[in-house]
Formats: structure tokens, sequence, C-alpha cells
């Protein structure tokens, strides 16, 4: 066997031991970044939160820097990123960003069924029927978490008192705005929507329950259900219902949209009770956004003095 | 040159790329989380984030198999323990973030949620039968235990799979459309098993247990 003498590179040609390893080691060091970027990208399109807010921190700083129980108010860049408006998305993170573009003037709100004056008026209009409010409420969503929230708004009472209820009205419905074009979350929600919530009329007409327009002394970013909204302090978040335009008055208990998507776990009172569990998990604590450790979640999230007596003799197991 | 000839020459690099890409997710959660920006729910993403990634790792171990046989790219086998021992790694730290900022490790409570809440109850199961397959994915352990033995008992990970889709289902409130993802993956994985145990392929010789590591 003859082995040829590789004449035709010359011995300085050969790349030196030295280099040849470094540019090896070149070539991993650049696969390991590469890759790892690749799959850090992947990480941040698919997993990773979007804490991304357009709005920035009002400088208005809602008057008085707690509640009236001494209680931190959640900051704005809290509030505005994490939502649960399942028309959107139900990514809580995301949408902020799907209801970016969402149009909220002209808007109109009808209010009929078993009143008097049965009336659809302009948001401005309705906004007048009384002085505008500032109130501090907890809010405190079904799944464990809770804020503490500066709304703007007039009392719910003043609006069904404008219409004029009949002898006959014994219950309020709300219905959310059905756009389908602006919410791109509408086929994948899991829920039947155009959204639907219902109150007792004795619970409408309390006068902790709010129609709130503002947030922080400015409009109700989209996200959180511009540009008008309901704040039932005492309820799980969901029975506030958001981007109102239709109220009617009835003489039964409406149907309400988390209790027709399953009946057992959400009922039609749902107020807050740390000591009827939902059926996939307790409501005995809860995590107030920003802290790290749970706190007990109060009956009636805390509202029980001005609220318990709307629910006396009933047994809120039964009831929940 | 076709997709099969493509050779893994430098396997211990091969196994540093996979080992710091697995590690990726994880040093940008903790990143991330030292610098604030996790949203609003910073320990409730945290449980989130690391119940999916336990979940896509598991069904990345349970995909090497598939894409190893229709690609004959047998050396992929390589990779698997380490994977599955990465869906072992983001599942223990699922487990660790609902103990610690959940529960605050108040063992009465995690108690009483496994027995009432079957979501919990599901996951916690999928945790224990993890737990043999991470310590017996040591060399020794594959040599001690022998292939058959090896491979009868990590056939388990099926089961660590379905309960951790089951536990996915069970704690949604509405939108099904991302476990029903999973579910679809893990179904297409599964069936594939059972369509090879059906009509095992002729040629080939493919083993499934695991080589040792070589030690260089």
């Amino acid at each position: 066997m003859l082995i040829k003498k590789p004449d035709d590179i010359k011995s300085s040609e050969i790349t030196p031991e030295r280099v040849y390893f470094s540019r090896r080691n070149f070539t991993r060091a650049g696969l390991l970044a590469g890759s790892a970027l690749a799959t850090g990208a992947l990480y941040r399109g698919f997993l990773a939160p979007i804490p991304e807010v357009d709005y920035q921190d009002p400088n208005v700083i809602a008057r008085g820097t707690a509640s009236e129980a001494g209680e931190a108010l959640t900051p704005y860049s809290n509030i505005t990123s994490y939502n649960n408006y399942y028309e959107f998305t139900t990514d809580k993170y995301g949408v902020a960003r799907r209801a970016r573009n969402f149009v909220t003037r002209p808007w109109t709100v009808t209010v009929d069924g078993l009143v008097n004056k049965p009336k659809t008026y302009d948001l401005d209009e309705l906004l007048r029927l009384a002085a505008q409010e500032e109130r501090i409420y907890r809010l405190r969503c079904v799944e464990g978490w809770s804020m503490v929230i500066p709304w703007t708004g007039l009392p719910l009472s003043a609006v069904l008192n404008d219409a004029e209820p009949n002898g006959n009205a014994a219950y309020v419905a709300f219905q959310t705005v059905e756009a389908p074009k602006q919410m791109p979350g509408w086929n994948s929600s899991g829920l039947d929507l155009p959204y639907v919530e219902g109150l007792r009329l004795d619970e409408a007409m309390h006068p902790l329950t709010l129609l709130a327009s503002g947030l922080y002394g400015q409009p109700l970013p989209a996200q959180n259900g511009a540009p008008l909204r309901l704040v039932v302090p005492w309820k799980y978040g969901f029975k506030s219902i958001k981007s109102i335009v239709k109220i009617t008055l009835t003489d039964r208990q409406p149907p309400t949209t988390w209790n027709l998507a399953a009946p057992r776990e959400y009922g039609f009172f749902s107020n807050v009770n740390p000591n009827v569990a939902h059926p996939r998990w307790s409501q005995a604590k809860e995590r107030r956004i920003g802290d790290f450790l749970r706190r007990d979640t109060l009956l009636f999230n805390g509202y029980a003095d001005q609220v318990a007596g709307l629910y006396n003799n009933m047994n809120l197991r039964k009831n929940f | 040159m076709t997709l099969k000839d493509f050779k893994l020459k430098d396997e211990k690099f091969a196994r540093t790329l996979v080992f710091i890409n697995c590690l990726v997710p994880a040093i940008l959660l903790a990143t991330d989380f030292a610098r604030g920006r996790l949203g609003a729910n910073p320990l409730d993403f945290l449980t989130e984030a690391t119940g999916t990634l336990a979940l896509i790792f598991l069904l990345l171990s349970l995909a090497i198999t598939p894409v190893r046989r229709l690609t004959e790219l047998n050396w992929l086998i390589k990779f698997r323990r380490m994977i599955g021992l990465y869906a072992f790694f983001y599942l223990s730290l699922h487990f660790l973030t609902y103990i610690w900022f959940d529960k605050f490790f108040n063992f009465a409570e995690i108690v009483t949620d496994t027995t009432r809440r079957p979501f919990i109850l599901v996951g916690f199961t999928a945790f224990i039968l993890m737990m043999p397959l991470a310590v017996t994915s040591t060399n020794n352990m594959v040599r001690r235990l022998g292939g058959k033995n090896w491979n009868r008992l990590h056939k388990l990970t099926y089961v660590c799979a379905i309960l951790g889709v089951a536990h996915y289902f069970l704690l949604v409130k509405s939108d099904i459309t991302t476990p029903l993802a999973y579910a679809t993956l893990l179904a297409a994985l599964l069936g594939y098993r059972i369509y090879i145990g059906y009509f095992p392929p002729t040629k080939g010789n493919i083993i499934s247990a695991p080589s040792p590591i070589p030690r260089r």
C-alpha cells in the first residue's frame, strides 16, 4: 500500500493546533449562545407574562393613600395589567394589550324591563344622574387574589331611581356589549357570550353598589371594563360585570354567565365567604396583589356590617 | 446526505448544549422574578410557569422515541434521561411553589387540600410517581435493574403525563384550549406507541434502554 506524501499541502498551511482548537471553541460558544437565545425567545414568546402596560402610573394619587380600612391601594400598573376579561383573552396578563383598540365612545346604556321610564341613555347623560364619587373598595377574585381599588362612579341606585322600577321588579339583569369583532377572545372564552349578570333589587339598590367609570381619578381603561362597569365589593369579582350596555329590571332571577357555565361552582349570589369553598379550591385565604403571605378572606369581603342584613335567615352555604 | 446520516460527533458537547438549553427557562424565571418582571402576581405566576414547564419537558421526553424512529436518528435516546430529569426538576419546583407560596408549609392545610381537591390529589400523585423514575435514572441503577425492568418501570412516565394533563383540565375555569392542546399532543405521542405495538416496524433494530453516559 502506497501512502503518498501530501506534498500539495505545505506545512505552513497546516492550521496550528492552538488555532484549530480555538476555532472549535468559537463554534461551540456560538452554538451554545445561539441555541440558548432561541430557547429564551421561545420561553418569552409562549410562557413569560407580558407586563407591558401602555399606561404609565398616573400622577394622580387617589385622594387619601389608604382605604377606609387602612389598607394600601394596589398600584395602578397592577390593576391595569392583571385582568380577567374573557372576551379579550383568558390570559390575565394579555388583556391590556388585546383591549387597546376597544372603542368606548359613543356609548349608550339602555335601562328597560319593569320600569315606568325605560330609556336609552347616552353615557355622559347617565354619568350626570348623580355626583361622581370616589370609592375605595377591596376586590376579591374568585380565583383567590385581591386588590384595593380607588374607583370613581355613581351609585347604581341613582340610575335605577331615574328609571323608576315598578312594583313587580325584584331583580336587575345586566349585559356586557356584544362586540366580537373588537374582542379577540370572543370565540375561545369557554363562556356563552355576551356576558350577563344579575342582582336582587335590594342588592342593586344598596349604597355600596357602584357603577364605575373611572379608576385612580382617570377614565376607566378598557381592560378594567370601560366605559362603565358594575362594582359590588362584597361579591366575587366576576359579579361586577364590565362594559355594560343594558340594565333590565325583571320579576324573576336572571341567568348569569358563570352560573350557566358551571352551576355547581358559581351561584347567583356569589358573596365572598371564606367558609364556603369553591368545589375545586378553598376560599379561606387570598393573596393581596403585592403581598408575599396570604391573608384570611373576610365574610362579605369585610363589608358584613353593611350588607349582612340583606341575607338574614338565608343559608349562605345553600345560596352560594 | 439525508437526515439519518446526521451523526452525533461530539457527544459531550451535545450534552452540555441540551443541559444549558433546558436550564434557560429556569434562569429566565429566576432573573425575571428578581427584577420584578413577573407581572402583578409573581408567586402565582411561578407556580403556573413551573407546572407548564414540567408538562412540556414530560412531553418532550415522550417525543424522543417517536422522533427517533421516524428520523432514524438513534442517538437522540442519549438525551432522553436528561430531559426526563428536567421534567422532574421543574415538577419539584412546581411542588415547592405550592407548599411554600400557597400553603406556607402548613402541613395540615396541605393534607386537607389533597383530600378535598381532586386536582391537587392528581398532581401530587404524579409527583410521587415520578420520584422512583428520578431515583433510578443513574447509570448504576439502570445496570442494577437491567434494561428490561428499567423500561418497564419507566413506562410510569405515561401515567405521570396523563395525570399532568388531567391536573391542568381540573384547574381551569372555563377556557380549556391550553389543556386540550397538551392532551392532543399527549394522545399523539401515546397513540404512536399503540400503533407501533400493533404494527411493529420490520427493519431497524431499535433498543429502548439507555446507554450509559460516557465518562471523559
